[in-house]
């Protein structure tokens, strides 16, 4: 499939998609997958690219983003945890302790 | 028959993606974050990137989403029927759909740069894509990829005195 601007298109969607639900939802673990989401949209338009020029150098960042992924999901959760044994709710609107 | 199958997999994709954002349950968002994740994986499997297609289901739908599967069930949250603010959705759907609008008109308008790499489709089959993704990573990323360790251990170091109650 030699179509870059098919796959371009398509990532574009995923991302957008991911931006609405970080903006609309309000349980954290569904705000933290959407953020999973745009990632890896964005992996999408890094691997096409880099088939389309015929450079690897793409797919090496890929790497590196799924291994940000894995150690921002490995402390996210953990802050989730200590955020619920103090306040038992998950919700960003109860996130408020600096609020003016 | 490529072209159908690549509109079925971005149909499936875009549904699942979809998904994610309206279950009102986590667990049902996460199964069909799970399924978008394989999407993606069937489209690097299409660009020519088995190894990249591999990677994304063992890190991602693998372990990952395990991760986030068990926070889910550990915390046991009850799904509320609280009512999202009719506001913050309307001004939520207006950004994403700007920045959908903004992206492909640009892309429409725009030409990528024509091929100019060493990494044909032929090369990639004939050497083998892990073998050149190796050579790759431990030749000009070689740095990048030691500092990549280094982000691990700080990971689990955070994650461990930030779930515990007592170090």
């Amino acid at each position: 499939m030699e179509n870059l601007n098919a796959y371009l298109i398509i990532s574009a969607i995923l991302f957008s998609i991911g931006t609405v639900g970080v903006l609309t939802r309000k349980n954290a673990i569904v705000i933290f997958m959407c953020i999973e989401l745009m990632l890896n949209a964005v992996n999408l338009t890094f691997v096409a690219l880099s088939r389309h020029l015929g450079n690897l150098d793409g797919q090496v960042f890929v790497f590196f983003v799924m291994t940000v992924a894995a150690a921002e999901a490995a402390v996210g959760l953990a802050l989730m945890i200590s955020f619920y044994n103090n306040r038992e709710s998950i919700d960003v609107d109860d996130m408020n302790l600096m609020k003016w | 028959m490529e072209t159908l199958f690549f509109a079925i997999i971005s149909l499936v994709a875009i549904v699942s993606a979809i998904l994610v954002v309206c279950c009102k349950n986590p667990i049902n968002s996460a199964l069909s974050l799970i399924l978008t994740f394989f999407c993606l994986a069937t489209f690097y499997v299409m660009l020519d990137a088995p190894f990249m297609a591999a990677v994304q289901v063992m890190v991602y739908a693998g372990a990952i989403m395990v991760l986030i599967v068990f926070t889910i069930m550990l915390l046991n949250i009850r799904v509320n029927a609280s009512k999202a603010q009719m506001h913050k959705l309307l001004l939520g759907s207006a950004i994403g759909f700007f920045t959908l609008l903004n992206t492909v008109v640009i892309i429409l308008k725009s030409r990528a740069a024509l091929p100019n790499g060493p990494y044909s489709s032929s090369v990639i089959k004939q050497v083998g894509h892990t073998e050149l993704i190796g050579r790759e990573m431990f030749t000009n990323f070689l740095l990048p990829f030691e500092v990549t360790s280094i982000l691990l251990l700080v990971a689990i170091v955070g994650a461990v005195i930030l779930a515990k109650k007592k170090i």
